[in-house]
């Protein structure tokens, strides 16, 4: 449960590598797991990014989005967490399709690279798309440039690569290339643009969705996504699911269930509180 | 002389704290309670008992004031006093076979059982004697109190015995279920103390079916395996609306509550929200347990909506009459059949019809009919969903050969409890279905006694 490695990839974004080797034995494609920080702490869960069986590590990759995030990210090497949990969840599963179009935004990075990895590895030709509000956001560039045949990079400012949305590039790919299939991962209404591209040239579209959860093991419900017109549960029955058929718009209302509870919390820390070293960096 | 009765705190005042509603006897009350018990020749109370406690000599010890004895007494067969003094439904079991509740009113035996196990925890900690090895290893899956028991009776037995549970504090439903206000938190981590004590190891945030397999735990070196991991899949209703904000099973909203401590929010990070309006859908002791917790958080108007009608209620008597003191409104056949929302997804009202009873179900209780043209709305801002929970699939599809019945829970043996594996031993919710906790306790209970037997034919074989 030891942090082995840490490293800022952007302004609140950090990578934090894990020593934790029953679950890295175990790890695959699409696993997350759940980490808890303090006691009072809440049980967060996160997508394993990468993991290393013969190192007994795992790679997280967390974005400040509140005190919870904010707390971890100000965790350094050689401190633990309390506990971690997992592996979490149905692995995406990895086959040789042909040709697939990976969509990145943000810190859906993180959780995209192990997948785009293994579907590099499997034979497959891989076509990534990274967009980031701007520059500085960028992440796992480098990381996956090198398991894509293709990577095109946009920012909404242009500050870095093509101007614009990553549904333009994705449009563009589409025109050009046969995609056998496309997954993305990033903000909802960014998997919901994708998808209603994919959608009408009727392209297989996986996403993976970040679900509010507690246990993380299908005991609590609390993660109900509705894909198809039924119910399931992110945490086992996810969270990679089939995207043409997710509810978004549920998804997003259910994901701001807690947003004044979350400011709350997040406004606590920053003012008193626990110590924060979280702007150290 | 009548009964003694336990003081409890006003509901006026309870029903906005967490503290525990029923406060115990007295040194005076547990003698005056305990000098009732008859003594019988032929006592049936133990009989009445699924972990076999021997009653009458525990009461014995009591009319002694040996209470440090008769809390030993207890647990030699049961190693959660404190906890089972608090939740069993003593009036169905050995209360119900009491002689003076024949004519009268049995003897508080739960009561009597709470008062020795917090009479000993608050002396100073004895140490306990270890138990000689006799070089068997034991996994226990689940420290629920199925699993808790096991383990405890199976380290008795000298056997070195682990834990592994998938939440990061042990205890199971005692632990993220039950309610502070019915069983303190503090009591579940001492009873959970006392099994360490006994030398059981425990390895919380352990998901086995996924972190570990059960074959793999037997690669490890584990002679048996205990499966314990009860009933975790919430049912839904499968009614229009349950997906918006303000739904939430019970198992979520209990688990929020009591395991993360939501209630005291911010001071600690899980928060969990509660309008004015709480109907919540069921009418067990869960249900009752949600409905209480509402109420508690702030709620104005709890409501316990419920498809039959009061007779069939599941819940314990004990708990409806506490919910009723406080406040819970009851609303009898009356059937949910779609959860209303605002544009912004979040729950404003419940629709229902109303029911009448016709004859007997399989359940032999009376099937409810629906009432044409009885559709009626009422507003609420939360819907907490108690209608009863599966087997959580995690573990048992990822063990190649267990089998299960058509409702997914484990097969075993009635006799042994062995699962269709070898060696691998299963009891309580992931066995009958939702139950008791001294239900799970009693199958805890006898597999470990089976467990034991298994294990010394096995190094016999092996010579």
């Amino acid at each position: 449960m030891e942090i082995v490695s840490k490293e800022i990839l952007a302004p609140r974004i950090v990578k934090l590598v894990v020593k934790a080797p029953a679950i890295a034995a175990k790890a695959q494609p699409g696993h997350f797991v759940v980490v808890r920080r303090s006691e009072k702490g809440e049980r967060i869960p996160l997508t394993i990014a990468d993991f290393s069986r013969e190192a007994g590590t795992i790679t997280l990759i967390i974005q400040e989005v509140g005190k919870s995030t904010a707390l971890i990210n100000a965790m350094e090497v050689g401190e633990s967490f309390l506990d971690i949990l997992g592996p979490l969840g149905t692995p995406y599963p990895i086959e040789k399709l042909g040709t697939v179009v990976a969509v990145a935004g943000g810190l859906g990075a993180a959780p995209l690279y192990p997948k785009v990895k293994a579907l590099y590895e499997a034979g497959n030709k891989v076509i990534t798309i990274l967009g980031a509000q701007t520059k500085d956001l960028l992440i796992l560039q480098d990381e996956l440039k090198a398991v894509s045949h293709q990577l095109l990079i946009t920012t909404d400012d242009g500050s870095f690569g093509h101007k614009g949305l990553v549904t333009a590039l994705l449009g563009q790919v589409l025109q050009t290339e046969t995609v056998n299939e496309v997954i993305t991962i990033g903000p909802v209404p960014m998997m919901e643009a994708c998808c209603n591209i994919t959608r009408e040239l009727g392209i297989k579209t996986v996403v993976s969705l970040n679900a509010v959860m507690v246990d993380g093991t299908g005991m609590c419900g609390g993660c109900r996504v509705t894909v198809g017109g039924e119910t399931k549960f992110c945490c086992v029955d996810g969270p990679a699911f089939d995207g043409l058929a997710v509810d978004f718009k549920e998804l997003r209302l259910r994901q701001r269930y807690y947003s004044a509870q979350e400011k709350e919390a997040y406004h606590n820390h920053h003012h008193g509180g626990e110590g924060c070293k979280c702007h150290a960096n | 002389m009548s009964r003694q009765l336990m003081n409890k705190q006003d509901p006026e005042v309870r029903k906005r704290n967490f503290e525990e509603v029923a406060l115990g006897f007295t040194e005076e009350q547990a003698l005056l309670e305990a000098n009732r018990c008859l003594n019988c020749k032929k006592p049936f109370c133990s009989q009445g008992c699924p972990v076999e406690v021997d009653i009458p000599e525990f009461i014995n010890k009591i009319k002694a004031k040996d209470f440090q004895g008769a809390a030993a007494k207890i647990k030699e067969k049961n190693s959660l006093p404190a906890i089972c003094g608090r939740v069993c439904p003593q009036e169905n079991q050995c209360e119900s076979k009491c002689v003076l509740g024949k004519k009268g009113e049995p003897v508080a035996i739960g009561a009597l059982e709470r008062f020795v196990a917090d009479y000993v925890a608050n002396l100073a900690n004895d140490e306990i004697a270890p138990v000689a090895s006799i070089g068997c290893k034991a996994a226990i899956i689940g420290a629920g109190p199925a699993g808790l028991t096991a383990a405890a009776d199976l380290a008795l037995q000298g056997f070195d015995v682990t834990i592994y549970e998938s939440l990061h504090s042990a205890g199971g439903v005692l632990q993220y279920g039950i309610p502070q206000f019915r069983l303190p938190k503090d009591i579940v981590a001492r009873e959970v103390e006392y099994i360490k004590k006994l030398g059981v190891k425990i390895e919380t945030s352990v998901l086995i079916g996924q972190t570990l397999t059960i074959q793999e735990l037997f690669d490890q070196g584990f002679d048996t395996i205990f499966i314990g991991t009860g009933a975790g899949l919430p049912y839904f209703l499968n009614i229009p609306g349950e997906n918006l904000n303000g739904v939430y099973s019970a198992n979520e909203f209990l688990t929020r509550v009591n395991l993360m401590k939501a209630y005291r929010f911010p001071e600690y990070d899980t928060p969990v929200r509660v309008g004015e309006r709480v109907a919540v859908v069921g009418a067990g002791n869960v249900a009752m347990d949600a409905a209480r917790t509402s109420l508690r958080l702030g709620a104005k108007e709890v409501y316990i909506v419920y498809r039959r009608s009061a007779e069939e209620m599941p819940a314990r008597h004990e708990e409806i009459e506490n919910a009723a003191e406080e406040g819970i409104i009851f609303k009898f056949l009356t059937n949910p059949v779609a959860i209303i929302g605002n544009d912004n997804g979040e729950v404003t009202g419940l629709e229902c019809v109303r029911m009448e009873l016709g004859e007997p179900d399989a359940s032999g209780r009376r099937r409810p009919v629906e009432v044409k043209g009885s559709e009626h709305r009422f507003p609420v801002d939360n819907v907490i969903v108690a209608i009863g929970q599966g087997p959580n699939p995690i573990l048992l599809k990822n063990t190649g050969g267990l089998v299960l019945n058509k409702w997914g829970y484990i097969t075993v043996d009635p006799e042994t409890q062995e699962t269709s594996i070898p060696g691998v031993f299963a009891g309580g919710d992931i066995v009958t279905g939702a139950a008791t906790v001294i239900a799970a306790m009693g199958a805890g209970k006898k597999a470990a006694r089976q467990m034991v037997e298994y294990c010394k034919k096995k190094k016999a074989l092996v010579g």
